[in-house]
């Protein structure tokens, strides 16, 4: 039956071209549309790091002057895991979490002693020693430096593996000197490619979001020491010294830690409140508000979405339920044209339900021609997406499981277009029908 | 043209007829909306800058060794000078629409700083020559005189020992509403006060901070004297000459200390580069309502085709009796006007509350009351204009199809 439905279908399509045309058009439109949308969407509100987000905190305090009026809440959607480097140094020392680090960003100037090679600066993250463990960061050559070498402020780095190609031409560099800045700093370790999409981590410190990840990572302390300019500096109070931002009321460094499950994070979350309350108690902080988010509740609070994008999926699938409607029009004239068809079928014997599920196949069948089209229209849309110069643009491509909702979201829409017509055409009564022929 | 047959026979055709409405009603309520977003947005891009925009080039210089830093930026001034073409160039520490950005909260009174509304303001500082680097347009008051220039030290909070500042229109007019600005003081902090010698037509900052287009404008300007941080040239020339100056005036900032990083940019560039993600948004919206339109008028089409076909009889029986071509012409026009109605105004009711959510959700504007008439008109036309083909075409049922069978 369903083979006879299909023949059915094709010769309603040639007998009404131009018709049949339009209806696949406008849904391959809107399809398209909403595919290209929302592949954009997913692609940035995608989790950067699958194997590790549940486990990795970002602890939020508070730490304005008590004259401050601006609420804790608004302030950790501003500012994040933002903190002061006291707070910081303190939350990193008390060792309460599995693991834990403090990061900052700072470009750095490489010179190379190749003959011709003219300095360049190169995206680096100021950082302390659990960072690569605890952000999934695997080595390629030699390893990350020790809590030790943090508080010797020892001079070694750990350079990306696209560096290490441009620098030394992707051999191992390990125990060779690099020059950054105006210091010597030994490399001690050359990363695999690893670039979290976003840089969640980077995400309020003034960093890039999307792209090839960082080249530099340097011990904080030891850059401290050298002088490093990092890429954020927000303070609470117009008279500091920024040539000494470890005690500046300035919040410059963010810090995360790793926890293994919810009760840790509860006991964290306590831990981080009595911290508080603590210096609270003696002068330091004033206000008693602290958050936990975990890695996708911290890119929700930031906002790492941009409003522009999601703004774009709703127009796209706003523009998609038109062309549904329109779709609605288009097949309930085509359907009420065949009311003599239908008569005749139906005096033949086909039941309700056969001309139901006839139409329903017709409609189907358009979704199908509308999804294909989609696709295309689709691919030309991330095309043209990947040309525009936003930093995730080049990311933006059609996956499986895309290519597979693209059918699903082209069947769907066809068959609630297809169903107001299919119920109208199996109300058609027999008799008047062939009376008029 | 007497509505009331038009009423009965739609009656006859409830649902095709329902199905007009909403599909002009959603488009309606959807370009209404996309209609408000792309003119906010062109008026973010329109946003007055009052600099000399088509004539500078931002040379910027990294890496500078900061124990010869002063000495090496005034050399470099001074080579930057003698490039033919040059007519103004000054070191400042931040451009308009630049990445780099020098933010401050300010207030009028020594207490006022920790209220929650004291206004975050873009500081900029030049050296010697600014004004005219930058092509700077003063209202009222001065611009700064030598000695504030060489007496202006950058200090341990990034902020200048001066005593003088220069504010935008915009700013004067927040922080002093209905009174002069000249001769008022600006805290920064509780130690650092600023008297307003001069107010210049509104410059933007390097960006708007989150604060919208509202505080686009709130820059204030400070003369400093060389010193590292103070980093960025701008040199003002003929528009024509900017790309050659950009190009030798890198190579040869490069030439004179080999350590450093030089990047040179034209102002447009740096302009292009700040608005390029508003203009892509921009032109998504445009493609997106010309799609949207194009498909509500071939849907109007397929349906009103049908109805013409459907009703060639009766057409043709009316032809018969003596309604000429233009009353079946009108006869159309006449029903797509009313459905256009009708969607209309679900489309404005739809329109509004759609602009209810995006206020809730994003950092939108209620829609301002005027682009619901003008939707309005824009879906009038596109109805009256996609039921023209199958109206002509009802016009051109001859009348003897009256006399024919079925």
């Amino acid at each position: 039956m369903f083979g006879y439905y299909l023949d059915l279908a094709l010769r309603s399509f040639k007998r009404h071209r131009v018709l049949t045309a339009l209806m696949v058009l406008a849904l391959g439109l809107g399809i398209g549309a909403s595919i290209t949308t929302l592949t954009v969407l997913k692609l940035l509100s995608g989790d950067p790091l699958p194997q590790k987000s549940a486990r990795l905190f970002a602890p939020e305090i508070d730490p304005l002057p008590a004259a401050s009026t601006t609420q804790a809440k608004k302030l950790f959607e501003r500012w994040g895991n933002l903190m002061t480097y006291t707070d910081a140094m303190n939350l990193l020392h008390a060792h309460k979490a599995e693991r834990q680090a403090v990061m900052a960003l700072a470009s750095g100037k490489v010179t190379t002693d190749t003959p011709g090679q003219h300095p360049f600066f190169s995206d680096g993250v100021v950082t302390t020693s659990d960072f690569f463990a605890m952000f999934g960061a695997d080595f390629q050559y030699g390893s990350g430096w020790t809590a030790q070498d943090d508080e010797n402020r020892t001079h070694v780095a750990v350079i990306a593996g696209f560096l290490n190609d441009k620098l030394f031409g992707g051999t191992n560099s390990i125990g060779k000197m690099l020059r950054i800045g105006d210091h010597d700093y030994r490399i001690i370790g050359v990363l695999k490619p690893w670039a979290p999409q976003p840089r969640f981590y980077s995400v309020n410190l003034g960093g890039r979001g999307y792209g090839n990840g960082d080249a530099l990572f340097l011990p904080l302390q030891a850059a401290i020491a050298d002088g490093v300019n990092t890429q954020t500096v927000n303070c609470f109070d117009a008279d500091v010294d920024i040539n000494h931002l470890e005690t500046a009321p300035c919040v410059w460094v963010s810090t995360w830690v790793e926890l293994a499950n919810a009760s840790d994070a509860n006991a964290y979350k306590t831990f981080l409140s009595n911290y508080v309350a603590q210096q609270i108690s003696l002068g330091r902080l004033h206000h008693p508000e602290v958050a936990l988010p975990n890695l996708m509740g911290f890119l929700a609070q930031q906002r790492v979405v941009p409003d522009d994008a999601r703004m774009q999926t709703n127009l796209a699938f706003g523009f998609l339920l038109i062309c549904v409607v329109n779709t609605v029009g288009l097949l309930l004239a085509k359907c009420l044209r065949r009311s003599r068809e239908i008569g005749v079928r139906r005096a033949l014997g086909a039941t309700r339900g056969a001309i139901f599920t006839q139409f329903m196949v017709e409609s189907g069948m358009v979704g199908i021609a509308g999804g294909v089209l989609g696709l295309i229209f689709a691919e030309l849309g991330l095309w043209a997406i990947r040309h525009q110069p936003a930093e995730y643009a080049g990311l933006a491509h059609l996956d499986i499981s895309m290519f597979m909702a693209t059918f699903v979201i082209a069947l769907i829409a066809s068959l609630i277009a297809g169903l107001l017509p299919a119920w109208r055409a199996c109300l058609v009564a027999p008799a008047p029908q062939l009376k008029s022929v | 043209m007497d509505i009331q047959p038009i009423l009965t026979a739609l009656r006859k055709h409830k649902i095709p007829a329902a199905l007009i409405v909403l599909e002009i009603a959603l488009a309606c309520a959807v370009l209404c909306n996309a209609v408000f977003m792309i003119n906010q947005r062109i008026g973010e891009i329109r946003l007055p800058n009052a600099i000399d925009e088509s004539g500078l080039s931002i040379i910027d210089v990294q890496g500078i060794d900061p124990k010869t830093a002063s000495g090496d930026l005034q050399r470099d001034l001074a080579a930057l000078r003698e490039l033919p073409g040059v007519t103004a160039a000054a070191a400042l520490n931040m451009m308009p629409l630049g990445n780099n950005s020098w933010n401050s909260n300010v207030a009028t009174s020594p207490d006022g700083i920790m209220a929650k509304d004291s206004p975050n303001v873009a500081e900029y500082m030049f050296t010697q020559g600014g004004p005219e680097a930058l092509g700077m347009r003063l209202l009222q008051g001065r611009f700064f005189n030598d000695d504030e220039y060489a007496d202006s030290k950058l200090g341990d909070s990034y902020l200048p020992s001066t005593h003088v500042v220069i504010v935008t229109k915009s700013l004067a007019e927040r922080l002093w509403p209905e009174q002069s600005a000249l001769g008022k003081q600006i805290w920064v902090g509780k130690k650092n006060i600023y008297n307003v010698v001069g107010i210049v037509a509104d410059v933007l900052r390097p960006d708007n901070n989150g604060g919208g287009i509202a505080h686009f404008h709130w820059s204030m300007f400070f003369p400093i004297s060389p010193a590292l941080a103070i980093q960025e040239f701008v040199v003002r020339s003929a528009p024509g000459d900017r790309a050659r100056i950009v190009r030798d005036g890198a190579q040869k900032l490069e030439a004179l200390s080999p350590s450093v990083v030089v990047e040179g940019h034209t102002f447009s560039e740096i302009r292009d580069k700040y608005f390029a993600n508003t203009r892509s948004m921009v032109g998504m919206l445009v493609l997106v309502c010309v799609v949207m339109l194009a498909v509500t008028a071939f849907g109007i089409v397929g349906l009103t085709s049908f109805w013409v076909g459907q009703r060639r009889r009766q057409i043709g029986i009316r032809r018969a009796v003596g309604a000429t071509r233009a009353h079946i012409m009108q006869y159309f026009q006449t029903e797509n006007f009313l459905l256009s109605s009708a969607g209309v105004a679900v489309g404005m009711i739809l329109a509004f509350g759609i602009n209810l959510y995006l206020m809730q959700h994003y950092q939108t504007t209620r829609l301002p009351w005027y682009y619901l008439p003008v939707s309005a008109i824009a879906l009038w036309v596109l109805g009256q204009l996609a039921v023209l083909g199958p109206a002509l075409r009802a016009a051109n049922v001859p009348p003897v199809v009256a006399t024919r069978d079925g």
